[in-house]
């Protein structure tokens, strides 16, 4: 092999490896937002309140949508001919890049697997704090693709974090059951919470610079909401290199039941 | 939370004005239920302006409104029925003026 063409092979290679590097990035962000508005579209028709019904589906919603862009871009820069809806819909649980975070139940383990209410607001109000400062950071990035997401999205999540705020206050400041049913729902959520601020410097904004600011909003709420912030002790981890709960593989299960029932089924 | 007591029955009702765009007035568009009214106004956004209805929100308690009767009907609106000089209509309205 010529000098010339070694080169020509090794720098080949180390673009395809950033590119990798990108796609699992871009990935991980859909992942987050498709696996989040699963899990809260599950409140359709079952919300405490028709009102409430609607917003957690209009949030749904927003992360439906931001997922949609995100896995498109991410299945443009793999460049294999995939689409969103193969990302989508034809991934199995090993291959999603998601926090485990977003694919908790909205059951608390001692609940009896009854959803509770309390443990969807203690979720949102982690997930969104960390998406909105993910997004306000990711807006003047260096991808042109990538910050007009994030531009679009950080308003969106901006309403998230305000719902899941307001929540939050009123359960934990409420009556001594909501008081005890949310404290309960943020101690059992608060490990995962860990694993959003694992340190990756090859990502656009690294998460690990996110988390002292994340802290400062999030114990805000807790402590004017009366509630205990939990200490940091068990994280689990390893949602973006695929390793997920088992609630993961259920919700999958739903989720991609119709298209590999009807490949390529549309309205 | 679903099944277990719907505590949203003692929720208050509040009746619910959107301003479609500057210029216009606040119009009633419908009610919900919210525990304050700090989440109805949240309620509000989500039900009423999904679509980009309006650009800005008013929420008032339902209980806080005073309606007239409908048995006082006639009285009420009645009167004002022959009453032609009340409406402008001896005026030329210039053209180009909206909203009038």
């Amino acid at each position: 092999m010529s000098e010339r063409s070694e080169r020509t092979d090794r720098h080949s290679s180390e673009r395809s490896g950033v590119r990798s590097t990108r796609f699992e990035h871009v990935l991980q962000l859909g992942d987050d937002a498709l696996v989040a508005a699963q899990r809260l579209s599950e409140w359709v028709s079952r919300a405490p309140e028709l009102e409430e019904d609607m917003a957690l589906a209009n949030i749904a919603l927003d992360e439906l949508g931001q997922a949609r862009l995100l896995l498109s871009y991410a299945a443009e820069i793999e460049g294999a001919g995939r689409t969103e809806d193969d990302l989508a819909y034809l991934r199995t649980d090993r291959e999603f890049r998601n926090c485990q975070l977003v694919e908790l139940p909205d059951s608390r383990s001692a609940g009896g697997g009854a959803p509770d209410f309390a443990v969807t607001i203690a979720k949102l109000l982690c997930f969104s704090a960390y998406q909105h400062l993910l997004y306000q950071r990711l807006s003047d990035c260096g991808d042109e693709r990538l910050a007009a997401i994030a531009r679009k999205a950080v308003k969106e999540t901006a309403y998230h974090l305000d719902h899941a705020t307001l929540w939050t206050l009123r359960l934990g400041d409420g009556t001594e059951e909501s008081h005890r049913r949310v404290q309960a729902a943020v101690d059992e959520v608060w490990p995962y919470t860990h694993e959003l601020f694992e340190a990756d410097d090859r990502a656009e904004v690294d998460p690990a610079s996110l988390r002292d600011a994340w802290l400062s909003t999030v114990e805000k709420v807790l402590a004017e909401a009366t509630l205990t912030r939990p200490g940091d002790g068990w994280a689990p981890t390893g949602g973006r290199s695929g390793i997920h709960t088992e609630a993961l593989s259920y919700l999958l299960g739903e989720m991609q039941s119709l298209h590999r029932a009807h490949p390529g089924a549309t309205w | 939370m679903s099944g277990e007591g719907g505590g949203g029955q003692d929720w208050p009702l509040w009746e619910v004005f959107v301003r479609p765009r500057r210029g216009l007035n606040h119009s009633h568009v419908g009610s919900l239920h919210a525990p304050d009214a700090e989440l109805a106004l949240r309620n509000a956004r989500d039900l009423y302006t999904r679509r980009q209805e309006g650009v800005s929100i008013w929420v008032v308690p339902a209980s806080a409104i005073t309606a007239s009767s409908p048995d006082e009907k006639d009285a009420f609106f009645d009167p004002a029925g022959d009453k032609a000089y009340r409406h402008p209509t001896f005026y030329h309205v210039p053209e180009g003026v909206e909203h009038l």
